[in-house]
């Protein structure tokens, strides 16, 4: 079949396969020089003294945890506030809601939301919970910003595994004599727990790489605080201290360092949430 | 109607549990209105802190004004250097990463054994979770220096780093939903194509691809979106001088100058970077509309 096409088409076609196979390299080599590239320059460079202290400009060394703490600090803080908003949201416009208007609206706001740039979130952050609700520059102030950076993100993974909760489960349920609430607390929210994991993971990773949010909201000081204390004053995350040793005071060992970690982080949350969605898969499929 | 009338109407008084659901009803209703809550107070303290800055310095001036000295003796405010620098390098980016991840997308969803597939979508899974300082830091020392010695130019951070670096943040969602368009052409409009003597390779290009092409451009759309609000990398690689945009050239983008002079803004100068920001926010709402436009079409279809 191959001969008896004229040569024209022949190379046109030739030409088109080896620009796929060109680009899905450049792709792959891409993803593996920079996985590589971090990983070569910033190992080295973890050692406990940057682990497991805080900077110290009397001695003369840099020490990251205090940024390892804020960022569990706002993932904690973050996800506490995002979760309820995000899953009731879900919960309404999948269980509840009647009027298609109002799910329109709701839908429509949601995606704008996930197009807003991180910029815009971190100045609006600062006017409104930085200064208007006067949290001040904070871990609070930075994670109330992520909770709605994330809400969409949470609503949407939500109200997929909402979807997939069979109805026969519901009316069985609804045929025993339960109420709504009762349908969805012990029936529905259960069989969707998978969508809500999904979820977290990748809220979490969202709020591991955001910097632009958090600069003007959460600030960037490397002390050590308690939970409580940390979340009333300000800090740098991991990401924010990345930026801020690298392109304000050229530590690039410990910016890289940094970015070594993160980068570890990322491959392992990306390896969760392919694990969780071939977990969905296959019980959709039973 | 007083409350009394309303709870007997409603007939709460003989069925608490019809009380308790109606309440938790609504609190569900009002955590779905949340997301609404946010896009308003979002826009309108947007449009409430940017354009009082924009009509001091006047709506001319500042959008066409192509000198930004916010810090000078006789400060000016224009910001079309920054406009176009974010024209420009979105452009650029557009311009390389689009085709890159076109091709991949073509070759994943139709010629890859399932393998290859899985191996990439972790691939382009932490290609898009890769944080955006760490896209700044690789390109800060790899590519700055690059540009320098083999283009010769004093500085190699420009605007063709910044380009290069957003070309490849597209990338991931360029792929992604260029992939799942290209998935959704239905198997007989290949089938039909085969059987009438076309190659496998012509058969993607000249069929399955213009099927998908609304998915395709969605793609291109929402990689617009993404590089024209990426602030953090290209704030690390662009140089960050409010210079009119030119390929080798220092230069600020839209992002960039409001992060940039954040924290050490006071006055007027702070104002103005909050038009800058509603200035962006427009951009992206345009962009919001063109996908929401092609997304209906698309369903439509």
């Amino acid at each position: 079949m191959i001969e008896r096409i004229s040569g024209t088409r022949r190379t046109w076609c030739t030409v088109m396969k080896a620009l796929c196979y060109l680009s899905l390299i450049l792709v792959t080599a891409l993803t593996a020089f920079m996985i590589l590239y971090v990983l070569f320059r910033g190992v080295p460079h973890i050692t406990p003294q940057l682990l497991f202290t805080k900077p110290s400009t009397l001695r003369h060394t840099i020490g990251i945890l205090p940024d390892i703490l804020n960022t569990i600090y706002i993932v904690i803080a973050t996800l506490v506030v995002v979760l309820p908003i995000g899953v009731g949201a879900a919960i309404y416009l999948n269980e509840y809601a009647t009027n298609r208007k109002i799910v329109e609206l709701i839908e429509f706001a949601a995606e704008t939301l996930s197009g807003i740039p991180s910029i815009i979130y971190g100045l609006v952050g600062m006017l409104v919970f930085v200064q208007f609700c006067s949290l001040g520059t904070s871990l609070m102030a930075g994670a109330l910003t992520l909770v709605i950076m994330n809400l969409p993100t949470i609503m949407r993974t939500t109200q997929e595994s909402l979807k997939t909760v069979p109805e026969s489960y519901r009316e069985g349920a609804f045929a025993l004599g339960a109420g709504k609430w009762r349908v969805i607390r012990t029936v529905v929210l259960p069989t969707c727990v998978n969508g809500i994991v999904t979820g977290c993971i990748l809220s979490i990773g969202r709020i591991l790489s955001e910097s632009a949010a958090l600069l003007f909201t959460a600030g960037f000081a490397h002390n050590i605080n308690g939970f409580i204390d940390g979340l009333g004053s300000a800090g740098a995350t991991l990401t924010v201290a990345l930026y801020v040793y690298a392109s304000e005071r050229g530590e690039f060992d410990i910016a890289f360092a940094i970015a070594s970690i993160l980068m570890v982080l990322t491959v392992i949350i990306n390896l969760l949430t392919g694990y969780m969605g071939r977990l969905m898969k296959r019980r959709n499929g039973q | 109607m007083n409350l009394r009338e309303f709870i007997d109407q409603k007939g709460y008084r003989h069925n608490p549990r019809r009380l308790m659901e109606d309440i938790i009803h609504m609190v569900f209703l009002i955590l779905g209105l949340v997301a609404v809550g946010s896009v308003l107070v979002i826009t309108v303290y947007l449009v409430i802190s940017g354009l009082p800055a924009i009509f001091r310095i006047g709506p001319v001036e500042f959008l066409f004004g192509t000198r930004w000295a916010s810090t000078a003796a006789e400060p000016e405010f224009g910001i079309l250097p920054f406009i176009l620098t974010s024209i420009y390098g979105t452009a650029g980016a557009i311009i390389i990463g689009v085709p890159i991840g076109f091709f991949a997308a073509v070759y994943l969803a139709k010629m890859a054994p399932k393998k290859v597939r899985d191996a990439m979508e972790l691939c382009i899974g932490v290609l898009a979770g890769i944080p955006s300082v760490v896209y700044g830091l690789v390109g800060m020392t790899i590519l700055v220096p690059g540009i320098r010695i083999l283009f010769g130019v004093p500085d190699g951070a420009t605007l063709l780093a910044a380009i290069i670096v957003l070309a490849v943040m597209i990338l991931p969602s360029v792929i992604n939903v260029s992939l799942t368009s290209l998935q959704a052409v239905p198997r007989e409009y290949e089938e039909a194509s085969l059987a009438l003597g076309a190659t496998d390779i012509e058969t993607y290009f000249r069929v399955t691809v213009p099927a998908a092409k609304s998915g395709i451009f969605t793609a291109i759309v929402l990689g617009i979106g993404r590089a024209i609000g990426e602030a953090m990398a290209i704030m690390m690689v662009a140089g960050n001088v409010a210079n009119m945009p030119s390929i080798f050239k220092s230069v600020r983008f839209l992002t960039t100058a409001v992060a940039s002079e954040m924290s050490y803004s006071s006055g007027l100068q702070r104002e103005a970077l909050f038009s800058i920001a509603l200035v962006l926010f427009l951009f992206i709402m345009i962009i919001n509309a063109i996908l929401n436009v092609l997304k209906t079409g698309g369903e439509r279809r």
